[in-house]
């Protein structure tokens, strides 16, 4: 869900790119957070948590908080709330604490 | 219930705060609605009539020369608080002018009919737009003119469009 | 390794100030700060800020992020974005990541400006995705420009709590209610008559009882609390909601100041663990200087001037800066104006007793 008419501020956006996110391909703009192209297409589970299995969203936004960890590019742990989007990449929800060794 | 416990200014603070009744049949003047004792003082810089009296504690509440205000309405957009309205209850036999700050997309349209709204954001009747004022761009807060049935000049505080 | 007069941490408000302040003396000063855009949490503050035209009231946040970034930029600070202090050091090494390569850097002077973190709640379920800090909600809107949902409920009146939930309104979420658990609204009374225009109602002493949904958010119970604080059964309201903003309070982010061994207090009112420092913002380490949120949670005015205040402060050590008896008394009183009114008790409070803490090395 874009803004599309914000009474003070204009989003410019970067390019339009793809990326993955499970099994579907989503759309977001390039160099913005991956979280926020996530909740653009209404995404807002993004990890399992490690013990109760619950799900996650992201909580501060800012990179603190580590509640957004997701698997991206096969890389467990990344903080999507700051990692800029790139077109390609792969992102998966986190199941836990993240295997460095798997191959994704 | 106060301003403290629902945002809600009482009867005596609206009452003390506002121009004399001479003054409000003169034409234009602002009201200010800012109650509380903050750091804030950029009304007293936004006046170009000297109206607002200079501060002597920064947390002051403002100090208002009712006599001195043309009413133009500078110290809305630049009040932080949002708390300043222009009255105007000569704007015609039976309405008034408003000049209300309103930072919301998409603006209304002049001549547009809108729904008028009391402190407490309820509908209190109708009122029509007479002109937007906008600033140099977006950063400005844009003020919208509206007439109102004169009897709720000292209650409309908000605007809201029809869908 | 790298060597430099004054290195500042973190580019809000206060960073941004101190930086300038310090480079303007003649100090050489490098600015790091690890989110890509500088101003700290200024570039999603859409509102007018209070003060006076000094720490320019007035003018919306996102613009002063913008204007304390040209005037470092003129100053001559060096400026590192997308980088993280990792580490203090006790031989005064700081140690910064950087596109994933290690840094290492000994400044003769180090300003501390790494602000506060968002708290959050204990209820049931509070885990949820939907639930958020209402900071988050800001980026996520003001910087990002995506709306994080349809209907909001709010907790907290405090300023951030009021002032989110206008600005949710302008970015078209409609607020079902702010939930204020104290019996008396905690901000600033026009904004809090803000968003009462809007038709959003208030609810003093009114908690959060739990949230609700499946995978995400679907709706949050809340209760009337009683003179204890306590929970009142039987009245509960059930609020549908798709996202719950948290705006409970701030706790400085002092890692790096605990880290060099500053003499640490707690002091509720400043919000939490600070460092002691004294007049001039110097912590117990020599040369380690604090500002804003990171020293006490108050205003952006107010971090702006103990920036200021930290980089004189610092420049005037290090030999610079021969005015300071006058400019930092100056700076001094700007402060203490803004902290004058009612709106500056309780850090009047908390400042008083952080400096009733014995003066580190007087025991």
């Amino acid at each position: 869900m874009r803004i599309k008419d914000h009474p003070i501020l204009d989003f410019p956006q970067g390019k339009k790119v793809t990326f993955y996110f499970e099994d579907q391909v989503l759309e977001g703009y390039e160099g913005e957070p991956i979280a926020a192209a996530l909740h653009d297409a209404g995404i807002r589970v993004l990890r399992e948590s490690q013990v109760l299995h619950r799900p996650r969203g992201f909580f501060c936004a800012i990179g603190n908080c580590s509640s957004c960890l997701m698997v991206v590019d096969g890389v467990p742990n990344v903080r999507v709330c700051v990692e800029k989007l790139r077109a390609g990449m792969t992102v998966r929800r986190q199941k836990g604490k993240g295997d460095l060794f798997a191959s994704n | 219930m106060s301003l403290r416990t629902n945002g809600l200014p009482d009867q005596d603070q609206l009452t003390a705060s506002r121009p004399s009744p001479q003054r409000l049949a003169r034409g234009p003047v602002a009201i200010f609605e800012c109650f509380e004792r903050i750091p804030c003082n950029p009304c007293f810089d936004a006046c170009p009539t000297g109206a607002v009296l200079p501060f002597a504690d920064i947390n002051d509440i403002p100090k208002v020369d009712f006599d001195l205000c043309t009413g133009c309405g500078n110290c809305i957009a630049a009040c932080p608080g949002l708390a300043i309205f222009v009255v105007d209850e000569t704007f015609s036999t039976g309405e008034a002018l408003l000049k209300i700050p309103y930072e919301f997309s998409p603006l209304p349209e002049r001549g547009e009919t809108i729904q008028v709204l009391n402190r407490a954001g309820r509908e209190v009747g109708q009122g029509k737009v007479v002109r937007i004022q906008k600033g140099r761009n977006k950063l400005a807060t844009p003020l919208v003119w509206l007439t109102v049935p004169k009897g709720l000049a000292q209650e409309v505080r908000h605007l809201a469009r029809y869908q | 390794m790298r060597q430099t007069n004054v290195l500042v941490i973190g580019g809000g408000p206060a960073g941004l100030s101190a930086a300038t302040a310090a480079a303007q003396c003649g100090a050489r000063v490098i600015l790091v700060d690890s989110s890509s855009r500088l101003g700290g949490q200024l570039i999603k503050q859409t509102h007018k800020f209070f003060g006076s035209r000094e720490q320019r009231a007035g003018t919306r946040g996102i613009e002063i992020a913008r204007l304390l970034q040209e005037e470092a930029e003129a100053a001559r600070v060096e400026i590192l974005p997308e980088t993280a202090a990792l580490g203090l050091y006790s031989d005064g090494v700081v140690t910064l990541e950087k596109n994933e390569r290690l840094i290492k850097l000994k400044p003769e002077r180090l300003v501390v400006a790494t602000g506060a973190s968002e708290k959050t709640l204990a209820f049931a379920n509070n885990d949820l995705p939907g639930i958020y800090g209402a900071g988050a909600v800001q980026t996520l809107m003001n910087v990002h420009g995506v709306r994080p949902g349809q209907r909001a409920v709010m907790v907290g009146a405090g300023n951030i709590g009021l002032i989110v939930s206008y600005q949710l309104c302008q970015a078209g979420v409609e607020v079902a209610a702010v939930v204020e658990a104290a019996p008396s609204i905690g901000g600033y009374a026009v904004h809090a008559s803000k968003i009462r225009r809007l038709g959003i109602p208030i609810l003093t002493s009114y908690s959060i009882k739990a949230a609700h949904g499946g995978e995400t958010l679907e709706g949050v119970t809340v209760w009337q609390l009683n003179e204890k604080w306590q929970g009142i059964p039987g009245t509960e309201q059930v609020l549908a909601a798709d996202i719950l903003c948290l705006a409970v309070g701030l706790t400085p982010l002092t890692e790096l100041l605990w880290q060099a061994g500053c003499q640490m207090e707690y002091i509720p009112e400043l919000g939490g663990h600070v460092p002691w420092y004294d007049e001039n913002q110097q912590t117990s380490v020599p040369g380690i200087y604090v500002a804003g949120d990171a020293a006490a949670v108050e205003e952006a005015s107010s971090a702006m001037v103990t920036g200021k205040l930290a980089g004189l402060a610092s420049a005037h050590s290090l030999g610079l800066c021969p005015d300071f008896p006058v400019l930092g008394e100056k700076v001094r009183q700007e402060l203490t104006q803004l902290r004058a009114g009612p709106t500056g008790e309780k850090i009047r409070k908390g400042l008083g007793k952080l400096r009733a803490r014995s003066r580190p090395g007087a025991m």
